[in-house]
C-alpha cells in the first residue's frame, strides 16, 4: 500500500451553517483535511458534532436550511461546491458514494433489491444494457458476501435482515466503482457480530478495490480497527487529527484524551473506575466563546474562554487545536 | 459481595408471544425458553446477546411486565409468579433504554418522580414529598429547580437521569437496567455508568444489567450471562467469561467487540460468524446455535445441551465443553 500517494480530496476551511428560526447554527465551523487515494479516514465525534453534515456537504446532499457558507472542497483538484446540477449527479455515485446508518430507510420497500441495484448503475451510466447491469449487480452482491445472488435479486428489502440490507447498501454504493466511499455510521444499527462481519467486509473490499473511505462513527473501537487516520470532531471543529497510532497512543487534545479514558475496555485486566468527561455537549445555538470544549475541559484557562485555539502541529500529520499545546511544557506532564 | 444470598431466583422461565398467521395452528415467538438463573443480593448480573435474543424480554418477565408462559420467579424467598405485584413493584424497578420515550411528555419532572411516591404512600405530607423529590434529583445530579420542567427540555443524558430518579423514588432493592446507556453519547455514557455504580454502593442495590455492548457490561457486572435465541448459553463471573469463554457463541461475541486500541485490533483474530440469527418463531432443533456454530457436530442438531456447571460458578450449555 505504501506507494506514491495522490491527493484525492482536499477540504479547506469548510463552513456549514443551518439557518433555523432560532438563529444560525454553525454546524461545521471551518474544518480542513486531506485524504489520499486509497486511504481510510475516520471521523469521530458525538451526535451534533457536525460529522455527518460535513460528509453531506461533500456529496451535495445538504438540505435546507443547511448551507455551505465558506471554504472549498477539492476533489481531484475540482471544487465540488461549484459543480452544476448535472455534474453533481455524475459525481455522485460514479466518483463518490455514500452508505447510511439505517439501511431500512435507504432502500425502497416497493422495489426488489435487483431492481434498485440495476437502477443505481444505469442511472449513472446510460450506455450500460440491462443484461450487463444485471450481471454487474450479481457480481457486486457476491462481492459483499451475499451468495445466492440470483434469488436475492428478486427479494424485497423487508425479506432481508439488517446485516444483509447493509450489505446491499454497500453493494449499491460500490456498483459504479467510486473512488471515495463515505460511510456514515454504517455499523451503528447492527449487532456486534454483524458489525464484525461488515467491518471485515469493508477491509476486504478496500484491499480489492483500493478505494478511499471516510468512515464516520462515534465508536472509537471501530475506528481503531479500520482506519489509517482519524479526525476527532467536537462542536463543528476538528480538535485533533493524526494517524491512528498517534491518536490512540499520543492523544494531545483534552477531549480526545477524555474520550479514550472514559471508555471501558473489553481487555482490561482489572476493574478500573471510568473517568467521564463532565458536563454536557455544546448547545450549538449558543456555543461558548473561545474553545468549544473549554467549559468541559479540566485544564481550562482564561484564554480558552476568550479566543479560539490555534492548530498546533505535534508531529508529521498530527495536529491538535488546544491552547495548552502552545505553552511550554510543564514538568511531569 | 460479602453475603451470598439469592435475591431473585428464576426457574425454567418461558415467555412465548403468539403470532397471528393464517390457518388454525397457533405459532409462537419463543422469546425466552427455559432460562434458569439466580441473582445474588447486591451483585450486578449482566446479560448480553444480539438483538432478538430475548434479553429484554427476560428482564421484563422477571418484573412481570410480561406474564411468564411457564416457570417460576422467586423474589427473596417468595414465589411471585402469580398474584398481586403491587407490593413488589416497590422493590423492583426498571430503567429503560430510550429515556425520551419512557417519560410522559405532559408531566413535569417533579410529577414523574413524585407519582411513584404517591402510589406507594411514601410521603405523609406535601413538604415531605417535595423534599423526597428534591433529594432524588440532587442524587442523580440534576438541579432541584428542574422539577418544574418538562422532559423535552432536557438532553438525552439528563433524561436518563430523570428515568433513574424515577426508578429510585420507591427505594427499590432490585433494578433492571435495560440498555440504559445505549442511546447516549459516548462522553455521557461513562457518567451514567459511574452514577449507577455509586447508587449501588450507597443503597446496596442489585442490578440486572442488560446491554449489547460487552465492554460496558463487563465493566459493571460481577457475573455475566450470555443469551442466544432465548436460551442462556453461558453464565460465569465477569473475569472468567472474558478470560476463558467456553461456549463458541461467547467466544465469537467477545472477539467481535471492537477494541479501541489499533495495535491490539490489528493483531487480533476475529471469529466471524456466517449468516444471521435464525427466527425465534421456528428455532433450530437441538442446540439453537448449531446452524452458525463452526464446531457443530451431528449431536448438536439432535439434542439440546443443558446448562451445567463445568467449573465452580461457570455454567455453559454446550455438548462440546
Amino acid at each position: 500500500m505504501e506507494e506514491k500517494k495522490t491527493k484525492l480530496l482536499e477540504v479547506k476551511d469548510l463552513r456549514v451553517s443551518f439557518f433555523t428560526p432560532a438563529g444560525e447554527v454553525k454546524a461545521v465551523g471551518g474544518i480542513s483535511y486531506d485524504l489520499n487515494d486509497g486511504e481510510v479516514m475516520g471521523i469521530v465525534g458525538e451526535s451534533g458534532s457536525g460529522k455527518s453534515v460535513e460528509a453531506y456537504s461533500i456529496i451535495g446532499l445538504l438540505q435546507s436550511p443547511g448551507k455551505v457558507v465558506g471554504g472549498s472542497i477539492l476533489f481531484e483538484g475540482e471544487n465540488v461546491l461549484e459543480f452544476s446540477e448535472q455534474r453533481m449527479r455524475n459525481f455522485r455515485g460514479n466518483e463518490v458514494s455514500m452508505i447510511f446508518q439505517n439501511p431500512m430507510t435507504c432502500l425502497n420497500p416497493v422495489y426488489t433489491i435487483g431492481n434498485q441495484l440495476i437502477e443505481a448503475l444505469r442511472c449513472h451510466n446510460a450506455e450500460v444494457t440491462h443484461k450487463e447491469a444485471y450481471d454487474r449487480a450479481r457480481e457486486m452482491l457476491e462481492l459483499v458476501g451475499i451468495h445466492d445472488s440470483a434469488r436475492r435479486m428478486k427479494q424485497y428489502p423487508h425479506e432481508l435482515s439488517g446485516g444483509m440490507r447493509q450489505r446491499v447498501m454497500i453493494a449499491m454504493g460500490l456498483i459504479c466503482s467510486p473512488k471515495l466511499l463515505i460511510a456514515d455510521e454504517p455499523t451503528t444499527a447492527l449487532d456486534v457480530t454483524i458489525q464484525a462481519q461488515i467491518l471485515e467486509l469493508m477491509k476486504d473490499i478496500r484491499q480489492k478495490t483500493g478505494m478511499a473511505i471516510i468512515f464516520i462513527t462515534h465508536n472509537l473501537g471501530v475506528v481503531a480497527d479500520i482506519c489509517d487516520k482519524i479526525s476527532v470532531m467536537y462542536a463543528g471543529k476538528i480538535v485533533e487529527q493524526g494517524s491512528v497510532d498517534e491518536i490512540f497512543y499520543n492523544p494531545s487534545h483534552p477531549y480526545t484524551k477524555g474520550l479514550l479514558r472514559s471508555m471501558p475496555r473489553v481487555d482490561a485486566e482489572q476493574y478500573e473506575r471510568l473517568i467521564p468527561i463532565e458536563g454536557t455537549p455544546v448547545d450549538m445555538l449558543n456555543p461558548p466563546e473561545g474553545c468549544p470544549f473549554g467549559p468541559r475541559c479540566e485544564h481550562c484557562m482564561k484564554v480558552c474562554l476568550k479566543h479560539n485555539p490555534p492548530n498546533i502541529s505535534i508531529s508529521d500529520g498530527h495536529t491538535a487545536a488546544c491552547w495548552l499545546l502552545s505553552m511550554p511544557k510543564k514538568e511531569g506532564e | 459481595m460479602e453475603e451470598r444470598k439469592a435475591l431473585i431466583e428464576v426457574q425454567g422461565l418461558r415467555k412465548f408471544f403468539p403470532v397471528k398467521k393464517g390457518g388454525f395452528k397457533k405459532t409462537y415467538v419463543q422469546a425466552v425458553d427455559n432460562v434458569s438463573l439466580t441473582i445474588q443480593k447486591g451483585e450486578t448480573l449482566g446479560l448480553v446477546g444480539e438483538s432478538g435474543c430475548g434479553k429484554t424480554t427476560l428482564g421484563r418477565t422477571i418484573l412481570r411486565l410480561y406474564e411468564p408462559t411457564a416457570g417460576k420467579i422467586i423474589y427473596d424467598g417468595t414465589d411471585i409468579t402469580k398474584g398481586k405485584m403491587l407490593p413488589y413493584r416497590r422493590k423492583m424497578q426498571i430503567i429503560f433504554q430510550d429515556p425520551s420515550a419512557s417519560l410522559d411528555p405532559r408531566m413535569t419532572v417533579g410529577e414523574i418522580v413524585g407519582e411513584a411516591i404517591d402510589i406507594h404512600h411514601l410521603a405523609s405530607n406535601k413538604n415531605e414529598r417535595r423534599e423526597l423529590i428534591e433529594d432524588l434529583l440532587d442524587k442523580v445530579g440534576l438541579n432541584t429547580e428542574h422539577s418544574n420542567r418538562y422532559p423535552h427540555e432536557f438532553s438525552g443524558g439528563q433524561q436518563q437521569r430523570i428515568g433513574i430518579a424515577r426508578a429510585l423514588a420507591v427505594r427499590p432493592e432490585f433494578i433492571v437496567c435495560d440498555e440504559p446507556i445505549s442511546a447516549l453519547d459516548v462522553s455521557i455514557q461513562s457518567q451514567i455508568v459511574n452514577m449507577l455504580e455509586d447508587m449501588q454502593t450507597e443503597q446496596g442495590l442489585t442490578y440486572l444489567f442488560i446491554a449489547h455492548d460487552l465492554s460496558v457490561v463487563r465493566h459493571i457486572s460481577n457475573r455475566i450471562g450470555v443469551m442466544y435465541l432465548g436460551n442462556l448459553v453461558e453464565l460465569a463471573s465477569s473475569y472468567e467469561l472474558n478470560k476463558h469463554p467456553l461456549h463458541p457463541y461467547s467466544k465469537t461475541l467477545l472477539s467481535a467487540v471492537p477494541v479501541p486500541d489499533p495495535r491490539v485490533s490489528r493483531e487480533r483474530k476475529r471469529i466471524v460468524l456466517e449468516g444471521d440469527v435464525p427466527s425465534p418463531i421456528n428455532p433450530p432443533a437441538g442446540c439453537r446455535f448449531h446452524t452458525r456454530c463452526p464446531y457443530a457436530t451431528p449431536r448438536c442438531s439432535e439434542s439440546t445441551p443443558e446448562l451445567r456447571e463445568v467449573e465452580s460458578g461457570h455454567f455453559v450449555a454446550c455438548h462440546l465443553v
